[in-house]
């Protein structure tokens, strides 16, 4: 299930002149859509986002009874959106009756974007062949997503690699990281290292005091916050059981 | 000068959103601003009761929204201030016959007409909140010292950094000093320490509200209140001025900690 390659870069230029004929065929060429099990999928290519958006709408304007009620996932290819361009297109579907639940990129701070606005950013479908063999290559020591901000409650990060935190984690935030999870700050949110198996995952932060901590199957509750926190570290120690330890120099 | 659009928000419901809109209200109006309420938890008013306006309504928002009248006919004058009028919620209708655009240009018509628009925004996240939230200029965040009401304000400010409408400032409501004081209540405090954002005033918890909401006039109204006192102060900083932060309890240090919290960005 490979969505369609993006159409040659000559259609850009049809899009340019897409309001002054009404030109299905070329709106075509730009946004590929599918049917899903739970939906649509809306494929863009890497032309500007602006022509893309208004080339979206004028489909679904075009076709209003087929897109009514739809629930819409985006494939944005390579795009960098930032949070007010995902917003004002989410509430221009949403005036038409369209969910948008979740938004796929190759791009980390569109991903991003995404999480931040609580939409998904994978769909239960596999990913078109390319895009999953860069994910794997990627998955190595040095694969880390950096966030210098505080996550507060109903904020879910998932990341393939490492997650590092340069701020708080708020109870009700949600960590899930393939590698390790360093935060420099308050952790008291939940938290996941080695999401995918991994045992030898740590979590450490300065203040460690999850709502639970989960280590590759390991799942440990309530660490109580402390009167005067200290940087803590926690792993899976030689029984196999979950174990935190102050940090100490030297 | 264009009004101020502020927009009163919590995540959960029962914190005392609709009180901080009407007595905010009622303590602007009686400084001499100009002030038009919107209510805008369409399906559940209840901003045209505390203050006291219900038999009056014959127009909604709903009623502007799809052109059924002028917006200057849904706007209902205040009994005792001339210069505080109130835009009732439908109540036969719910959130979806509003979108964020009809509350853009509903506000933009309002903007050179007053001092302040303030929009009292539905409990919860969805459809209706993201109404309440779009034209504002700045959000309160309204909380009370207990956990779950703090996780949500939490959740709330965070949508309101990711939309861009700035992290907001608290309201923390119904704080009651004397449960503080013996560690079964949150304190103003630990509410902050988790939430990081900028506090605007502390209401201490007060059964004149409650009476004052039945009768259909506001606790600002009434100058011996200590909560009227409190609304009086945030709709005094509102407006740019420096107000310290009321002595909630007349304990050592604990003045020296609001004052402290005053100083906090």
């Amino acid at each position: 299930m490979v969505a369609a390659k993006s159409p040659p870069k000559t259609s850009c230029y049809n899009l340019a002149i897409i309001n002054s004929i009404n030109s299905m065929n070329e709106t075509n060429s730009l946004i590929q859509i599918k049917g899903l099990r739970d939906g649509l999928l809306v494929s863009l290519d890497d032309a500007p986002w602006e022509k893309q958006r208004v080339a979206l709408l004028t489909q679904v304007d075009e076709q209003p009874a087929f897109f009514q009620g739809a629930r819409l996932a985006l494939d944005v290819a390579s795009q960098i959106l930032h949070v007010n361009e995902l917003v004002d297109l989410r509430d221009q579907l949403s005036e038409r009756g369209i969910s948008l639940w979740a938004v796929i990129s190759e791009s980390p701070t569109t991903e991003k974007t995404a999480q931040l606005l609580g939409l998904a950013t994978r769909i239960s479908k596999p990913r078109p062949e390319e895009g999953r063999k860069f994910a794997v290559e990627d998955l190595g020591e040095e694969t880390a997503l950096f966030l210098s901000r505080t996550l507060r409650s109903g904020t879910r990060i998932e990341f393939a690699g490492h997650i590092v935190i340069f701020g708080d984690v708020n109870p009700g935030a949600e960590i899930i990281a393939e590698g390790n999870v360093i935060v420099w700050g308050r952790l008291r949110g939940m938290v996941h290292a080695g999401a995918k198996g991994n045992r030898n995952a740590v979590v450490c932060a300065l203040d460690l005091s999850p709502t639970q901590l989960r280590i590759a199957e390991e799942v440990s509750a309530v660490l109580r916050p402390r009167e005067d926190p200290k940087p803590e570290i926690a792993r899976i120690n030689k029984d196999g059981k979950l174990q935190s330890e102050y940090w100490s120099p030297g | 000068m264009p009004a101020q659009v502020i927009t009163i928000t919590s995540g959960k419901g029962g914190v005392g959103k609709t009180t901080a809109v009407a007595n905010l209200a009622v303590a602007l109006a009686s400084d001499g601003a100009k002030v038009v309420c919107i209510d805008g938890d369409i399906g559940l008013r209840n901003l045209d009761v505390i203050l006291g306006l219900e038999n009056r309504i014959v127009y909604d928002i709903v009623d502007v929204i799809e052109g059924r009248c002028r917006l200057k006919q849904a706007m209902i004058r205040d009994k005792k201030l001339p210069e505080l009028y109130l835009i009732p919620a439908a109540q036969t209708r719910d959130k979806n016959a509003v979108s964020p655009s009809d509350m853009n240009r509903l506000v933009k018509d309002l903007r050179n007409e007053c001092d302040f628009v303030l929009i009292d925004s539905p409990a919860g996240i969805e459809r209706g909140f993201k109404n309440a939230i779009a034209p504002a200029d700045r959000v309160l965040v309204v909380t009370n010292p207990e956990i779950s009401a703090v996780r949500d304000a939490d959740r709330v400010i965070g949508i309101l950094e990711a939309e861009e409408k700035g992290p907001g400032a608290l309201i923390i409501n119904r704080l009651n000093p004397a449960l503080v004081k013996n560690h079964d209540m949150l304190s103003a405090d630990d509410v902050l320490d988790l939430l990081a954002v900028e506090l605007i005033g502390i209401v201490p918890e007060d059964e004149n509200v409650i009476i004052g909401s039945n009768r259909g006039a506001p606790v600002a109204f009434d100058p011996k209140s200590r909560a009227g006192q409190a609304f009086r102060n945030i709709a005094k900083r509102l407006r740019g001025e420096k107000v310290p932060f009321l002595d909630l309890d007349h304990a050592d240090g604990f003045w020296q900690r609001l004052q402290r919290l005053a100083g906090r960005k």
